[in-house]
């Protein structure tokens, strides 16, 4: 218990210091509480698990409070450039990232696609060629999304070329379109999946190790909540937020 | 013109203006913000054409629909003492305070593959209309309907029954009277609520995202197309909205002329 304590308390301490980029690899310096409310974008793939993590960063900081905008990365990175206030944003591709903050930015997780299907795979699919049949629905996420940019390439990868009835407009929207039973197939990541593991299976394929997503976070430059911000971001890279990324199915990198 | 005009009072005539600038300037904000160096090359994307057209069909279908079903359905609220009448007055203005997504999810669970209906659509006909144009103009039509069967009821609430009635006691049967007598006198109600409805289901976004889909040449109407490359590119989401603004701001103008009028 005293351990998780430290571990809880060892990146407020941190975010005290505030100056370094990069995740500190050793605690120094006295620092204060984190008050206030932290604004985070967030990938809507990471919606469950930073939903609990903002819980257990509440619990930890009694004086915090996280607010989340889930969406699709490139309307999240769109939103912050327009001036939405931001204090931490985490993308689920390097390029959405690319188009709000160019240092600063740390690697926390990777993701890989799946193929959703119904539950119990009732059409058999075993390999991405199976969602080319022609009596199969196919959802893919829009290309601008990074979802939808990384099936794109497992599709290169493969050298086929889809044919979707629909380019949803997040992760999220696309998977929702599985578990109604509208299409057969879906692809979404590993870790939405797991998420909705009650109502779809996933199929994994070869090509998806070719089309892996990085996840990189940031405390925005104009964060309203810097140090606020830099905590939360602290907490998603700490051991514990590790445990909860990976246990939901994300890889580290 | 009438003769006399009446002095406008100051009191009613700022907040008029300050409302007339609320709606106008977001729209200047396009027109000022537009990339007009480039806005041929964006135009010239065959993407545009495929979404504007699709667009204009839609929406004029679901129109079409709203017609076909809406006018009776006035009508029916308007003439009949039907029991139950209130309550369907209050379900018709429904899908007004509904936000359009939640009404895309409601049709999804009727009319989609596993929906209330849709399963059997499916089942027996092979029909499914999620990812389909036909979902496009549903959802528009699901939509907008409203509108028109508002305005028409206004209209045939406002037009004189006893015009129906000295046609009766003339020998024409209600549907005779109907369309002889009670259709010529709303036509501008129908017209105006058409036009409306038109719009609405023009810029329909929420509904035919969820229920429809998004897919370029089938599903992807204008405002589809304007809310994606808005996550990629501004600029050209600025280029789809003016040209939206544009072509429906044609139509209307020149509809509202030629059949509503200006009666002054």
């Amino acid at each position: 218990m005293k351990k998780l304590a430290a571990l809880l308390v060892a990146p407020i301490l941190l975010a005290g210091c505030g100056s370094s980029e990069q995740p500190p690899a050793a605690p120094s310096g006295a620092g204060q509480p984190v008050t206030g409310e932290v604004t985070v974008f967030a990938a809507a793939s990471l919606t469950e698990t930073f939903t609990q993590l903002g819980k257990d960063f509440e619990a930890a900081n009694p004086g915090a409070k996280v607010k989340f905008n889930f969406g699709g990365s490139s309307a999240l990175a769109q939103q912050i450039n327009q001036g939405a206030p931001a204090d931490v944003f985490a993308s689920a591709s390097p390029a959405n990232m690319k188009q709000v903050a160019e240092t600063g930015t740390v690697t926390f997780v990777k993701n890989k696609l799946q193929i959703a299907v119904g539950k119990g795979n009732p059409h058999k699919m075993a390999s991405l060629a199976d969602v080319l049949k022609p009596e199969i629905k196919l959802a893919l996420c829009a290309e601008q999304v990074p979802c939808g940019a990384a099936a794109k390439k497992a599709f290169e990868v493969a050298k086929l070329t889809p044919k979707p009835v629909t380019l949803e407009q997040d992760v999220k929207a696309t998977l929702t379109k599985v578990k109604l039973g509208e299409v057969d197939a879906a692809l979404v990541y590993e870790t939405d999946v797991s998420a909705a593991a009650k109502d779809v299976d996933g199929v994994d394929f070869p090509e998806a190790a070719q089309a892996v997503n990085d996840y990189p976070i940031v405390t925005l430059p104009k964060a309203r909540n810097a140090s606020g911000g830099k905590a939360f971001m602290d907490f998603i890279l700490s051991d514990k937020g590790r445990q909860v990324l990976t246990k939901a199915g994300f890889d580290t990198p | 013109m009438r003769a006399v005009r009446a002095r406008v009072p100051v009191v009613l005539l700022i907040p008029a203006f300050i409302g007339l600038a609320f709606l106008v300037l977001p729209m200047v904000g396009l027109v000022i913000r537009a990339p007009w160096s480039t806005l041929v090359d964006q135009l010239a994307t065959a993407e545009v054409g495929e979404a504007l057209r699709l667009s204009l069909i839609c929406a004029t279908s679901a129109t079409a629909i709203c017609l076909v079903l809406g006018v009776p359905l006035a009508w029916m609220l308007a003439r009949t003492e039907l029991p139950g009448r209130r309550v369907a007055r209050a379900f018709v203005t429904v899908p007004l305070v509904l936000p359009p997504v939640v009404g895309g999810v409601a049709l999804l669970l009727v009319f989609g593959r596993r929906g209330v209906l849709g399963q059997y659509l499916d089942a027996w006909f092979g029909i499914s209309l999620p990812f389909t144009t036909a979902g496009v103009v549903v959802a528009e039509a699901f939509v907008a309907m409203p509108f028109l069967v508002i305005a028409v009821e206004g209209a045939l609430r406002g037009a004189d029954p006893r015009f129906e009635e000295a046609a009766a006691t003339l020998g024409a049967s209600r549907w005779t009277a109907f369309r002889r007598v009670t259709l010529p006198t709303v036509a501008p109600g129908i017209a105006a609520g058409s036009v409306l409805c038109w719009a609405r289901a023009l810029g329909e976004f929420g509904a035919t995202i969820t229920f429809a889909g998004n897919y370029p040449g089938t599903t992807q109407t204008m405002p589809l197309a304007v809310y994606l490359a808005l996550e990629q590119d501004p600029d050209s989401a600025t280029v789809l909205s003016l040209v939206l603004l544009a072509v429906s701001i044609v139509i209307l103008v020149s509809l509202r002329d030629r059949w509503i009028g200006t009666r002054a």
